[in-house]
């Protein structure tokens, strides 16, 4: 086998595509007059030394392991699932229906329904682009690019017109009853005596997303149509010899994918903003496509690529803080990984296979 | 074949430098040696076969003499000098020409522009089009090279493409010819034909290489053979001095049955029947134009034919993922054509099993481990479930029964189907569908790209569930297999049965007439009466396409 070992090629290869977009990030931050060391170590300050940093990463981990679910199950079934965006933002308004118009006695029962409802207005918006795929052959990535612009429209007009308490100015939502708010980790963990995660907006939708994990592997590995799915991915010809139908196939898949992206939206209108505002997904449906790029479209993957991408944003927020360093700056650190380790992934994996190959002939 | 002869060779005595010697190549994919230390002398004027199993080396030998890869070791001399060959147009300079398996033509252009694509002589192209008709009338009538200048490339038959791919390499002034596999896609007059183009082409001097895997070939056209065994050059001999049974032995390695030991066959009653079954494909060309046919329980039924004469649609219908009109009845019971029943887990409900014809495509999920692949399209079954999940464990087992029984290697059911010979995916495939214990087994290109050792193997377990009382629907290109293995033959031509015909009371002759369209004009010398009906085809098709 011209191959080398899996942990190389799951480890190896985004940890030294990591630290290439590190040194390119280190020689952007030398260019501007910043010493590149400090910078970093503020960052690791900022998000992984005190629990309250922890309780940011977290958050956006939250964000990015329901979007990269997302895009990782969509792509099982070869379809690239650029709308995460767009599901998320109407799934918020799943969320937001929810919140506002049930009475709900407790925030566990209101968690229950807000996430039916996140999946499935997500879904919903995920089902037209599945429909023109899979029934009319209209190209995924254009309808569901598009379908974001109209969901942005259509959640400006509904947020505008219809859902804005008389005589607010900004286009958003009421505050969710009090009933419907999710512990957050400062609820959870905090005693008297140690305060945790104080202000944080980490909250227990987290574990809802370590527990998406779960199920999408379970999934993807373990069921029927895990299986059909896979096959249709990999095959279509082979799919419709086996009898599985592809173009039922494909809507279910990009339900799931868009019910997942749905999800996220549980995490920032319910669990932070308590509320709904125009712009809460902030490109977390975006982050998705490199979480599962760089996650290998693996939940394992995907969770360990969130967490990373989480340390980046409360990282980079922190270095735009405490430092010259000018947000703009942060999009580029986070341009170069989502480069390295998704888009020139080749160009490690093949000089490594390479160094592999070389030394498996040295041996034998 | 009989109108072939050998004369106006060189004689091979003369102290003539070799067309190409190679020397010592060796060439390596990561640790798969696939050429080793292999030297081979060819004499200009000759034609000489290479021949081997799938994976033994000849396309990696031809693709280091046309420039594609770069041996680890070894030199190549032609005409007695030195060259290196670092790219195809190296190879081309050296006057190599190479006819490729699946043709390199751009089959919206003309025979014209194709031919001159690459060797344009100019930033204009008339002058260069209208030297290119001149030298393609001199090699028309130089080597029976017949084709239309001004047709286009998907207008043409297969057969008549090829033709093209070999004018190409001529006017490139190629004197050394490689062809890889050239009588695949072709019917037997067709292969006549080109046999006849390449003795022209040896008597005026040029150099050929055939490759091929099949023995009739070689002892039919070549002059010396060579064969090829696991990257390894094993034995070169001349064609005279040697036989079939002789050349088998060499590729396998050990002695091979060539022919299928079979009892008589004792057909009992009509398990599949199909009446007036017509498929129209998606562009709206009718491929199948109302087959009737029946096989009956313990009964091989071959289908004869040349590759996309709707073989591949009636296998698609039977196997549930096309839709058709007419009846399909399998016990006595008509199956849904169109409708919500109408797919491959109603079919496999109704005991059809099915070999298709490209494992690599339809039949295997080359990603999917070994033990995935041998649970696909069955695998719904309950057996492979436990609650909601999938019963991996269960699969696995199963696996593992069906690698021992058909002995598969490497005899892994964690491997990727990819990572298999195609002699052992066809084996992952066959067990599945044979172990199901089906009613009717459709079985598609059974050998296709599998080593004779495979072949041999594959063939007893399809003749050993025929004995066991199952009916059997076999469509195969390849006529020697038909021959062998049908009870009853159908010969299949542009979508219609052109009739039948019980294998000890016919011969290749005749079937190859059928396979052409032609229902028998004993009188009418063959290649002309195909010729005739290929022509009218085209013009029909032309037609069709405005």
């Amino acid at each position: 086998m011209d191959r080398m070992p899996a942990w190389a090629d799951a480890v190896l290869v985004p940890l030294i595509s990591l630290l290439l977009a590190a040194f390119l990030s280190a020689l952007v931050i030398i260019a501007i007059g910043e010493n590149p060391i400090d910078a970093f170590k503020l960052m690791v300050d900022g998000a992984l030394m005190r629990s309250s940093g922890w309780g940011y990463t977290l958050y956006y981990a939250t964000n990015f392991i329901f979007t990269g679910l997302a895009v990782a199950v969509a792509f099982h079934a070869r379809m690239f699932n650029i709308g995460g965006e767009g599901q998320a933002m109407i799934g918020g308004l799943g969320v937001a229906l929810v919140c506002l118009y049930i009475p709900w006695p407790h925030w566990s029962l209101a968690l229950l329904g807000s996430c039916l409802g996140a999946a499935i207005f997500g879904a919903a918006w995920a089902l037209i682009p599945a429909y023109l795929q899979a029934r009319r052959g209209s190209h995924i990535v254009i309808t569901t690019i598009m379908f974001n612009f109209i969901a942005a429209a259509f959640l400006n007009y509904v947020l505008v017109n219809l859902l804005r308490p008389v005589g607010a100015m900004d286009p958003a939502t009421a505050k969710f009853p009090e009933a419907t708010h999710l512990p957050t980790f400062q609820d959870m963990f905090s005693t008297a005596a140690s305060p945790m995660f104080r202000g944080a907006p980490a909250n227990v939708t987290f574990f809802l997303a370590l527990l998406a994990c779960l199920l999408v592997w379970l999934l993807i590995w373990r069921t029927r149509l895990g299986y059909e799915i896979r096959a249709l991915g990999h095959s279509e010809p082979a799919a419709r010899y086996a009898g599985i139908n592809p173009v039922r196939t494909v809507i279910i898949a990009m339900l799931i994918s868009g019910g997942l992206a749905g999800l996220m939206s549980v995490n920032t209108t319910q669990g932070e903003a308590e509320r709904l505002i125009l712009n809460s997904i902030e490109g977390a449906g975006f982050i998705g496509i490199a979480v599962a790029l760089m996650g290998r479209n693996h939940p394992l993957g995907v969770l360990l690529a969130a967490m990373l991408f989480g340390f980046l944003y409360q990282g980079g927020a922190e270095l735009a803080l405490w430092t010259n360093i000018p947000r703009e700056l942060i999009v580029v650190i986070q341009a170069l990984v989502i480069l390295f380790t998704g888009a020139l992934d080749n160009m490690v994996r093949i000089p490594l296979e390479r160094i592999f190959l070389a030394f498996r002939r040295g041996n034998s | 074949m009989s109108g072939l002869t050998n004369g106006g060779r060189p004689d091979q005595a003369a102290p003539v430098a070799p067309a190409i010697e190679l020397k010592g190549i060796s060439k390596a994919f990561g640790p798969v040696q696939a050429n080793k230390d292999i030297s081979i002398r060819v004499m200009p004027g000759t034609i000489h076969g290479i021949i081997g199993e799938n994976g033994a080396g000849k396309s990696t030998l031809m693709s280091i003499l046309y420039g594609f890869y770069k041996a680890d070791a070894g030199e190549i001399f032609i005409h007695g000098k030195k060259t290196e060959i670092p790219d195809s147009q190296a190879a081309i300079a050296a006057g190599i020409g190479m006819v490729f398996q699946h043709f390199k033509l751009v089959e919206n252009f003309t025979v014209l522009e194709n031919v001159i694509l690459g060797a344009e002589d100019g930033p204009l192209l008339r002058p260069s089009l209208a030297k290119a008709r001149g030298v393609l009338k001199q090699l028309a009538a130089e080597y029976e090279l017949n084709v239309d200048p001004d047709a286009l490339i998907q207008n043409l038959s297969v057969g008549h493409q090829q033709r093209v791919e070999i004018l190409k390499s001529l006017y490139r002034q190629a004197d050394i010819l490689i062809l890889d596999e050239p009588t695949g896609v072709l019917t037997p007059a067709e292969a006549d034909h080109l046999f006849r183009i390449l003795d022209n082409l040896r008597r005026e001097g040029k150099t050929i290489i055939l490759i091929t895997h099949k023995l009739r070939e070689i002892m039919e056209i070549t002059d010396t053979v060579s064969v090829m065994r696991r990257g390894e050059m094993t034995a070169t001999v001349k064609t005279s001095e040697t036989d079939p049974p002789h050349l088998a032995e060499l590729m396998v390695g050990r002695k091979v049955l060539l022919r299928v030991d079979k009892k008589p066959a004792t057909p009992g009653k009509n398990v599949l029947e199909v009446r007036n079954l017509r498929v129209v494909d998606d562009k709206g060309v009718e491929r199948l134009k109302g087959i009737d046919l029946t096989v009956r329980a313990g009964e091989i039924v071959g289908i004869a034919g040349v590759s996309g004469n709707g073989q591949s649609e009636l296998l698609e219908v039977l196997g549930g993922y096309a839709d058709g009109t007419g009846e399909i009845i399998m016990n006595g019971e008509s199956l849904d054509l169109t409708g919500k029943h109408s797919d491959g887990q109603s079919r496999r409900a109704r005991g059809i099993a099915h070999v298709p014809e490209d494992r690599q495509r339809e039949g295997l999920i080359m990603d999917y481990f070994a033990w995935e692949n041998a649970a696909f399209g069955y695998h719904r079954d309950p057996r492979f479930r436990s609650g909601i999940l999938t019963n991996n464990r269960a699969m696995i087992e199963d696996t593992e029964r069906k690698i021992k029984k058909f002995d598969v290697r490497p005899p892994n059911p964690y491997l990727t189907a990819k990572n298999f010979s195609g002699g052992n995916q066809q084996k992952i495939v066959v067990a599945r569908e044979i172990e199901r214990d089906p009613d009717l087994l459709l079985v598609g290109q059974p050998t296709r790209g599998v080593d004779i050792g495979a072949i041999e193997f594959i063939h007893q377990q399809i003749v050993a569930l025929r004995d066991e009382g199952k009916a059997i629907l076999l469509v195969s290109v390849e006529l020697d297999e038909i021959l062998s293995l049908s009870d009853r033959i159908a010969v299949m031509f542009d979508g219609k049965i052109m009739g039948e015909r019980l294998p000890d009371e016919t011969d290749q002759k005749e079937l190859g007439l059928l396979m052409a369209g032609i229902e028998g004009d004993p009188d009418k010398p063959l290649i002309e009466a195909v010729d005739e009906q290929l022509h009218a085809k085209e013009a029909r098709e032309a037609k069709k396409n405005g």
